[in-house]
């Protein structure tokens, strides 16, 4: 069956959504973890802060003029109607996306996404403290998971499928190569304590928040050290939610897209150019480069990929 | 209608002859009642509900505040016909849409049923559904209506009456097909002691019946493309659009979706531009085509009526069938069955009072608080008197809204709509029923046994619509 552009955008911005709510999760869920683990001369504004940034949101919340706190940055990360990036927010543009192109999906994956939605519609800040902060996060992730699942487990292997999967990966590198950016920076400042408990609880912090920590000490049998948590996350393919495990899954799915409609597509040989450039770079080049830089130059390189996608295949017009 | 004011007909029980014994149709089910506690049914309408929400079978109110995304209330008491009643209502109801197809097909050519002096031109002509630009346009088959709601009620045992024909764009029909797919989730041992006809095929019967009639110049006549277009989600029956797309493996296209190029229509796809044979479209006409009809429609395809004027294209239901679902040619239908096909009407109208017939005028002003009044356009039980439910001071507005303008409204005695059990608060009990049954035209009139029942659940309601307070039933055609 031929496939509408349409259809292909909202399955892949589905699909982006639900991933972004999960990644919105992760980034609470370590500033919780670490403001749980900070020394008493830390303020609020100083555990909560990093989560706007990586979030993005650093300058629309402080239009809001609320104190930087727990409180006020769980709720607006998690759960403002008024944020577009809130946990809230994307889990109903998920579901919206689904909802135009419900023919596209299959039942089970609608009705996941439909209930999650129903969960957190009216969820506020009363019911999600009663229910438990770490609860919360978990259970956003876990709904993230089901729905993979379910995308996994009962799509067809066709153009719609992969347009969801391309959705994922592209989101899914964009957001770790945010996260290592922001707190790597974040978390310099600090490696005065370098080998202290609060650099290892923070650094440890990082790690869990991509559920990185027990394969780091895997592949390292190491204390942690900043450039290894960065070659994790960026260059190792072993890593599922890395920069390169995305892109890799992002250049086969491409790929697979070009086998389907024989063509060729501006797209494709862009995600492989810029694949080959992580899979062959060495961690201390990459340092050299600048991280910093390396990041960014990734997350411009993302950005270039999903115009070059929305551009082959006629989306959005 | 309360049956206990004096001189009101008695309403026709579906389940009980006035002496209290079970008809045949309901004798199964009237056991099961018997033995089913209230709780029971109180619990398994919850566990309905809960699975129309998870399944998202809601339909969209906006602009009335609360949740923009509600379920029409469904009562988990089947309503049953016997297979012989099921057969003569269906004899009626392809009789009477094969007339209204040929209707169409005469007003768009040579109106010889005006021309015979059956009806009068005005009705045509001054109809804001009648759509000139259809004049001499060959639709593939002749046909107009593809897809056909004809609302009936029952009055007895063997009299029903046509309400209303809906021959645009008629909605409702996932409901027959979901109510169905819940009772049986709900109450599987009720299906293996009751044999009751399945319904579950219509998607299939409508995707064969949409390609039966492929325009002229389709590149495949036995497969051609079919996509089913869609005002978008933000449509009151956006759910039922996806549902049948979805249930058809068609594309579910939106206006933005498709272009026209040298008359032909494309959808735009991932693999590039693809030809588009069929469209099953729920938008109404003014909506269709911005070069067309309205300029300012960004729901539509500019291009698209042209497209379909030279034969490329098919749309069902084809443009300007609106003319013959009005209700002030309703009163007529009667006289199509029988100019057209020669026959007597199978299936009666209800006696109706046209005000813009002098005579007609007079007794309806000198009898409404007897009669239900609506007005000719209205729809969705908006913009009607019902005389015996309305008190003297809204008589007497809708007096002087009539006198103003009576040709935009007709009269009909307020019928006792037959009755059916119900689970409401106060238990089982009666409340009053009508039926949609579907027709789907292609070569041949088809229709899968049974249709959407909708019930007043207010005691004494006759208004069945789902906006004002009404619900749905399952409906169930027993085997012979």
């Amino acid at each position: 069956m031929a496939m509408l552009s349409r259809a292909a955008d909202q399955l892949y911005w589905m699909a982006r959504y639900m991933e972004r709510a999960e990644n919105m999760a992760r980034i609470l869920d370590v500033s919780y973890r670490m403001s749980l683990s900070s020394t008493d001369g830390d303020s609020e504004h100083m555990q909560w802060g990093p989560a706007l940034v990586v979030a993005g949101c650093e300058g629309p919340f402080k239009e809001t003029g609320r104190p930087t706190d727990a409180r006020n940055v769980v709720e607006y990360l998690a759960l403002d109607p008024a944020n577009p990036s809130s946990i809230r927010n994307s889990l109903g543009a998920a579901r919206e996306n689904a909802r135009a192109m419900r023919t596209q999906i299959t039942t089970e994956m609608w009705e996941s996404l439909n209930a999650t939605w129903l969960e957190i519609r009216n969820l506020d800040y009363e019911k999600l403290e009663a229910m438990g902060t770490r609860a919360f996060f978990d259970w956003v992730k876990e709904r993230s998971h089901l729905f993979r699942g379910v995308t996994y487990g009962t799509m067809p292997r066709d153009a719609a499928y992969r347009f969801a999967r391309i959705g994922t990966f592209l989101e899914r590198g964009d957001s770790t190569a945010r996260l290592l950016d922001v707190k790597y920076h974040v978390l310099l400042p600090t490696a005065r304590d370098v080998g202290g408990a609060v650099d290892y609880y923070q650094w440890g912090a990082l790690l869990r928040s991509v559920s990185a920590f027990q394969a780091y000490r895997r592949v390292y049998r190491d204390v942690i050290k900043p450039r290894r948590v960065a070659e994790l996350l960026i260059l190792r393919a072993d890593m599922p939610r890395s920069v390169a495990a995305s892109l890799g899954e992002l250049t086969g799915l491409l790929d697979e897209v070009r086998e389907q409609f024989g063509r060729n597509y501006r797209s494709a040989g862009l995600a492989h150019t810029i694949h080959d450039r992580i899979r062959f770079a060495k961690i201390d080049e990459v340092f050299e480069f600048g991280l910093h830089e390396f990041l960014t130059d990734i997350v411009d390189s993302n950005m270039a990929i999903g115009k070059a996608i929305a551009e082959d295949f006629g989306l959005p017009y | 209608m309360n049956a206990a004011s004096p001189g009101a007909p008695v309403a026709f029980d579906e389940m009980r002859a006035s002496d209290g014994t079970v008809r045949a149709a309901y004798s199964r089910l009237a056991q099961w009642l018997d033995n089913t506690p209230p709780e029971l049914l109180a619990r398994k309408r919850h566990e309905a509900d809960v699975l129309f929400r998870r399944l998202g079978i809601t339909f969209a109110v906006y602009g009335e505040g609360g949740d923009t995304e509600r379920l029409i209330p469904f009562d988990v008491i089947p309503r049953v016909l016997t297979a012989p009643e099921w057969d003569a209502l269906s004899e009626g109801l392809v009789q009477r849409v094969k007339a209204l197809n040929a209707f169409l097909y005469d007003v768009y050519h040579g109106r010889e049923i005006v021309r015979a002096g059956k009806i009068p031109a005005e009705l045509i002509d001054g109809n804001e559904q009648y759509r000139p630009e259809m004049i001499g346009v060959e639709v593939p088959g002749r046909i107009y209506t593809h897809i056909a709601g004809i609302d009936v009620v029952r009055v007895s045992a063997d009299q029903f009456y046509v309400l209303e024909d809906n021959v645009r764009t008629p909605s409702g029909v996932s409901y027959m097909l979901e109510n169905r797919e819940a009772m049986m989730r709900l109450f599987p041992e009720l299906f293996a002691r009751n044999r009751v006809q399945p319904v579950g095929h219509y998607p299939d019967e409508l995707l064969k019946s949409l390609r039966s009639l492929p325009p002229h110049s389709a590149a495949d006549k036995d497969e051609p493309t079919v996509v089913m277009m869609t005002p978008g989600a933000y449509n009151s029956a956006y759910f039922e659009h996806v549902f049948l797309a979805e249930q058809m493996g068609v594309e579910l296209v939106e206006g933005q979706d498709m272009f026209v190029e040298n008359d032909y229509v494309y959808m735009r796809t991932v693999a590039g531009p693809r030809r588009v044979d069929v469209i099953y479209r729920r938008l109404d006409d003014a909506f269709l085509d911005p070069a067309a009809f309205r300029p300012d429609s960004a729901l539509g395809v500019k291009g698209l009526f042209e497209a379909y004027r030279k034969g490329n294209v098919t749309l069902a239901n084809a443009v300007g069938t609106g003319v013959a679902d009005d209700k002030a040619v309703y009163p007529y239908v009667p006289d199509m069955v029988r100019f057209y096909l020669g026959e007597e009407p199978k299936l009666a109208n209800v006696p109706t009072y046209s005000l813009r017939k002098p005579d007609d005028l007079k007794y309806t002003l000198e009898h409404l608080p007897e009669l239900v009044v609506k007005e000719t356009h209205g729809s969705g039980g908006y913009g009607m008197l019902v005389g015996p439910k309305s008190t003297a001071a809204e008589i007497e507005a809708f007096r002087q809204r009539i006198i103003a303008k009576p040709e935009l409204y007709i009269a009909q005695p307020t019928l006792a709509l037959s009755t059916c059990p119900t689970f409401v608060d106060e238990g089982v009990a009666p409340r009053h029923l009508d039926l949609r049954p579907y027709l789907l035209v292609g070569k041949d009139v088809k229709l899968v046994p049974g249709g959407l029942t909708r019930v007043a659940l207010r005691k004494g309601s006759l208004v069945v619509n789902s906006s004002q307070g009404g619900g749905t039933k399952d409906t169930w055609v027993l085997e012979g």
